[in-house]
């Protein structure tokens, strides 16, 4: 909402899809086959893999939504940080080195290179075809946030956009050209991420950050004695054309039933403009009045923002950008350089003004929304709890306190199971090049995360967040700094995004082509034929991406991914990892394992509350499973399922010869 | 299993242990996080850091570890 067009962002930002695109063409020649265009011909170098893999990996969720919820939450952004790193570990002591001895082109390659069954063909397909997509939805959403600031186009201008450049870089080069544009992503992310980290702490903490710049000083009114504030408000609310508070406003007697309950002082000034006021009572019980933002949607669709209307040709007015420190230890106004440690311990000590929102429906039918400040001391924004995801944790509901195990179960389990990130073992020429590259992989992804913490920290107390986006925050705290650094982190996040879809539609493409109707319908194709099927594919796994990142728009792109990580980890790590290490796994098991891991986990987020309420709009209450995240429950679900049908079906002599292989 | 999955699968456990301590901490103990043991930053970004740091530090292990074995047959025909 408040950001405007930047013609450098834009430049820098058509500098890069001009590179990424010619790459792609130059490369185009290389992928003619098979073998070259679903693994680049397995003649990647072991460090560029490993870089790759940051590129692939490090998506959009990484980069804006990680920042984005460290910026609003605190450490809750952190620890998904934390949890996807620590999914690397079972990439690589457990699925490196297996999965390049066994497979060649996809996900259900290694899970069938012993079964030769279309049964599992098909179960592994659908469950690259399902993970891919669900993963591919917060990706294109990315992708429509980047593009509203840096061309000033709507939101599904940038989804449409980015689905276009990635079809194009998929069905010109395959894997060769996405592996070079995800190195390149992985390289410019990590570096650049590591000068902006540089930045803030260059700039240390200090309580005005927006104050060079001009930019609006929220009022804060107080402190009233509590027992004098209360008479006030008596009086205005029983004579609402008095002065209520210090002469210059009055109660707007028609919204204060409705206001009172949220704690919210609704009035009209001087000036005869609606404001809206929080109340809030410190632990000396001294009130505080903070002034908040408001959008109000009448009837008519006409947004109100902050009192005022729509610009002549309909523009809506821009809310103020946020995040700063209210006090900082020593009552200092600015602290100068910060070192890591000194950057984190000052926080911790500081009081931090975060900023939520809550939904009020006034009596005519207006429906507004009022983004109000909650100061929040530094320790309480460096813990878990804070945001609406992981409070719970600190509460007494054990339903929240499994979600919040469940959820960190998936991300550990996730990442090996996700089909983009397993093709890339196919891309090296052997076992040790996957395993050194994953290593390299570690190093580069375990350096960005903790740069996020910084990242993300240091866009909640730049003064620059939109309250409305947070996937706009590491951006927007670039902007902080420099005009050059937005253009360039606008322009990497793009390529972000760009990486890892092109990874995503790639897997699935070859889900369809590879596994399904060469695999499963066995249909003989030439390797021309299933190159030329498998980029129709990608054309058609683009524009359902499209779609759908259109729909979902206005979910945190990190939430989603949540998603994609259970239904990965419930479907494909439980196979993957019993037929590596259970010499009687069976055929049956294994199909058995993917469907009911797959089907399970999938029911399981849309019969949430939390899918409940951002999705359908429901009550969270009314859901029928008793927490959102589904591996706690999905993923031994899906164990215990291939062991029962394998035992079940160990009667085939040849399943106990077979599987004697392993490993 | 060959020794590369063997000494893959102590270090997976090894991990596995640290994770799932921060984990149930957090999920049992969630108060424990505030506790700030030095530098007066708190044991929730301690643990956070130890364990990007940790995941660091087994894989250069393995890949340690494993060079070993690679490199016992190169000897020999050398």
């Amino acid at each position: 909402m408040n950001e405007s067009f930047s013609w450098l962002a834009a430049i820098v930002f058509a500098v890069v899809v001009g590179l990424t695109l010619g790459l792609s063409f130059y490369l185009g020649r290389r992928a003619g086959t098979a073998q070259g265009y679903f693994a680049a011909h397995g003649q990647i170098p072991w460090f560029v893999n490993g870089i790759a893999f940051a590129g692939d990996y490090l998506s959009a969720a990484s980069f804006l939504g990680i920042c984005g919820m460290i910026a609003f939450f605190g450490y809750d952004g952190f620890l998904y940080s934390i949890g996807y790193l620590a999914g690397w570990i079972v990439a690589l002591f457990v699925i490196a080195e297996p999965m390049k001895r066994r497979g060649k082109f996809t996900f259900a390659d290694c899970l069938d290179s012993q079964f030769h069954s279309r049964g599992i063909k098909l179960a592994a397909g659908l469950s690259t075809l399902a993970v891919s997509l669900f993963y591919l939805i917060p990706q294109m959403v990315g992708a429509g946030v980047l593009v509203q600031p840096l061309l000033g186009l709507p939101h599904w201008v940038g989804v449409v956009l980015v689905g276009t450049i990635v079809i194009l870089i998929v069905v010109t080069a395959g894997m060769v050209s996405t592996t070079w544009v995800q190195f390149i992503k992985g390289t410019l992310l990590v570096v650049f991420s590591f000068i902006l980290t540089v930045a803030v702490l260059w700039r240390g903490l200090e309580t005005q950050p927006d104050a060079n710049d001009n930019r609006y000083q929220f009022h804060k009114i107080g402190p009233i004695a509590e027992s004098r504030f209360d008479e006030l408000l008596l009086e205005a609310a029983a004579r609402p054309q008095s002065t209520a508070i210090d002469g210059d406003w009055r109660l707007n007697p028609e919204l204060w039933p409705v206001y009172r309950e949220a704690k919210l002082l609704p009035v009209i000034g001087v000036d005869s403009r609606s404001r809206v006021y929080s109340i809030d009572r410190d632990q000396r019980q001294q009130v505080f009045l903070r002034e908040t933002q408001t959008v109000l949607v009448d009837s008519t669709g006409t947004r109100i923002v902050n009192g005022q209307p729509p610009s002549s040709d309909g523009v809506p007015a821009r809310l103020q950008p946020t995040g700063h420190i209210e006090r900082l230890p020593g009552n200092q106004d600015k602290t100068g350089p910060l070192s890591p440690w000194a950057f984190l311990s000052t926080l911790q000590e500081s009081q931090i003004v975060r900023w939520t929102s809550t939904n009020l429906k006034h009596p005519n039918g207006d429906a507004v929304t009022i983004y109000r400040q909650v100061l929040t001391p530094g320790n309480e924004i460096l813990r878990p709890g804070v945001s609406p995801t992981f409070a719970g944790i600190r509460g007494d509901r054990w339903q929240a306190k499994i979600d919040f195990v469940s959820l960190m179960l998936a991300l550990f389990c996730g990442t090996a199971s996700l089909p983009h990130i397993l093709i890339r073992y196919y891309t090296v020429k052997d076992e040790a090049a996957a395993r050194k590259s994953t290593i390299v992989g570690i190093a580069s992804i375990g350096s960005f995360y903790v740069l996020t913490l910084f990242l993300g920290l240091g866009a909640m107390t730049s003064g620059a967040l939109d309250i409305t986006d947070s996937n706009m925050a590491a951006p927007l705290l670039a902007r902080s700094i420099s005009e050059w650094l937005f253009a360039i982190i606008s322009a990497i996040a793009f390529t972000t995004v760009l990486g890892t879809v092109s990874g995503l539609i790639l897997a699935a493409a070859g889900a369809v082509a590879h596994d399904l109707l060469r695999g499963v319908m066995g249909m003989q194709l030439s390797d021309y034929q299933q190159v030329r099927i498998a980029k129709f594919a990608s054309v058609l796994i683009g524009i359902v991406a499209m779609v759908l990142g259109i729909l979902f728009a206005k979910l945190n792109v990190n939430y989603l991914v949540g998603w994609a990580f259970s239904v990965a980890a419930s479907a494909n790590l439980p196979a993957l990892v019993m037929l590596l290490f259970w010499k009687r796994t069976t055929r049956q098991g294994v199909i058995a394992s993917v469907l009911i891991g797959m089907i399970s986990s999938l029911a399981w987020i849309l019969l949430s509350g939390d899918t409940y309420s951002k999705v359908y709009g429901l009550s969270a209450e009314s859901a029928w499973v008793p927490f959102s995240q589904p591996g706690i429950v999905t993923i031994p679900l899906s164990f215990l399922t291939l062991v029962a049908v394998s035992l079940m079906t160990q009667t085939h002599p040849n399943s106990t010869q077979q599987t004697s292989q392993t490993t | 299993m060959n020794r590369n999955a063997r000494i893959g699968l102590v270090l997976f456990a090894v991990y596995t242990v640290v994770y799932g301590g921060f984990v149930v901490l957090n999920a049992v103990a969630p108060t424990s996080m505030d506790w700030s043991p030095w530098l007066g930053i708190n044991l929730s970004i301690w643990y956070g850091f130890f364990l990007i740091g940790l995941a660091f530090a087994l894989a250069m292990l393995y890949g340690w570890l494993c060079r070993i074995e690679v490199s016992k047959p190169e000897q020999r025909s050398s």
